[in-house]
């Protein structure tokens, strides 16, 4: 899922400050599991904003909505009607949904309400760990489902560097190296042969690195 | 034992103080509260295993929040005791009851009623 945090209260008050009508935009899917930009946080936000404006002798309104997702045209129309009373939407969904939401309603300022972080894992609750980096080309077959991608620091394709120390990584010791996970689950798959075959270089440009990126699908377009 | 606490408490019961969530609390700031606090279990002591832990985790978010928006964290505690310890709990209430006379009635409570008196 897209991994999310939330921003600090005092940067959403900066931002939102100037607006009288105000509609907290919440979004049911990956912000919702990972506790940044579900209807409970939509609740939260919108109730601690009410009390920041009215002890500040501000009379602001301020709704809640969410939407089972922001990333899709189905969902975003369901605001359609009344997205005219409001002078700005502050939405809690990730990047994707912020500015989707800001294409489809061109006069409306739509302003985050959360940091997006990567694409993770829960790994325990309160701690979301990256695990992709969508380059585009996945590599996960012959690395023994552990992506080096996202989880070597230096994206090596070809084994540790010298920077392996007792399985973890020379940047910082709660950091596992990526090269020492793969090699450990090649050896327990039987399959530590792989890890001779050197890997040619790789290409990048399905990565971030060729630009904006887009996935086009003849057999389902309509 | 027929203990005596100040009066200002209201006692909102749950089944555990791990049901006790961030809205809640903020909820009763909003409509005027002047402070809450939370009285869970002992920590380790649990019933529910985290339910306490849940709470003061919780607690210490509307704390943060508070400040934040100007209230003050401090209008918002947890308290933990076991069951049995019903002079502890008659001094949690005296405890809070001091601090917030100390710090005042909830700002939100007096704007609500200047805008109602305005309108």
């Amino acid at each position: 899922m897209i991994v999310a945090d939330k921003k600090p209260i005092e940067e959403i008050i900066e931002s939102v400050k100037e607006f009288k009508k105000i509609l907290i935009l919440g979004c049911n899917e990956c912000v919702t599991v990972c506790e940044a930009g579900g209807k409970k946080e939509v609740g939260i936000l919108a109730s601690a904003l009410r009390m920041f404006f009215l002890n500040q002798g501000k009379d602001v309104k301020i709704d809640e909505q969410t939407l089972e997702r922001q990333c899709d045209h189905e969902y975003l129309e369901e605001i359609r009607d009344v997205v005219d009373q409001y002078e700005a939407i502050l939405s809690l969904a990730c990047g994707v949904g912020v500015q989707f939401t800001a294409e489809k309603y061109h006069s409306t300022p739509i302003l985050p309400g959360v940091n997006t972080c990567f694409l993770g894992a829960t790994e325990q609750r309160g701690l979301w760990t990256e695990r992709c980096q969508a380059c585009g080309s996945c590599i996960l077959a012959f690395t023994g489902g552990i992506c080096p991608v996202s989880r070597c620091a230096k994206r090596l394709l070809n084994g540790p560097c010298g920077g392996s120390s007792k399985g973890k990584c020379e940047i910082s010791k709660d950091v596992d190296c990526a090269w020492q996970l793969i090699i450990d689950r090649l050896k327990a798959l039987g399959k530590l042969d792989e890890y001779e075959k050197v890997q040619p270089i790789k290409n990048w440009s399905t990565d971030r690195a060729g630009g904006p990126r887009r996935v086009v699908r003849e057999d389902v377009a309509l | 034992m027929r203990l005596h606490y100040p009066s200002s408490v209201k006692i909102v019961r749950v089944p555990c103080t791990g049901k006790v969530d961030v809205i809640h609390i903020l909820r009763a700031f909003e409509k005027g509260a002047d402070g809450v606090y939370v009285v869970g279990c002992e920590e380790g002591s649990c019933q529910y295993t985290s339910g306490n832990f849940r709470a003061r985790k919780r607690v210490e978010q509307v704390k943060h929040l508070l400040d934040g928006i100007g209230i003050g964290g401090e209008r918002a505690q947890m308290f933990n005791l076991s069951s049995g310890e019903g002079p502890r709990f008659a001094k949690f209430a005296v405890e809070m009851d001091e601090r917030i006379r100390k710090l005042g009635p909830n700002p939100i409570k007096i704007r609500s009623a200047e805008k109602k008196t305005a309108a």
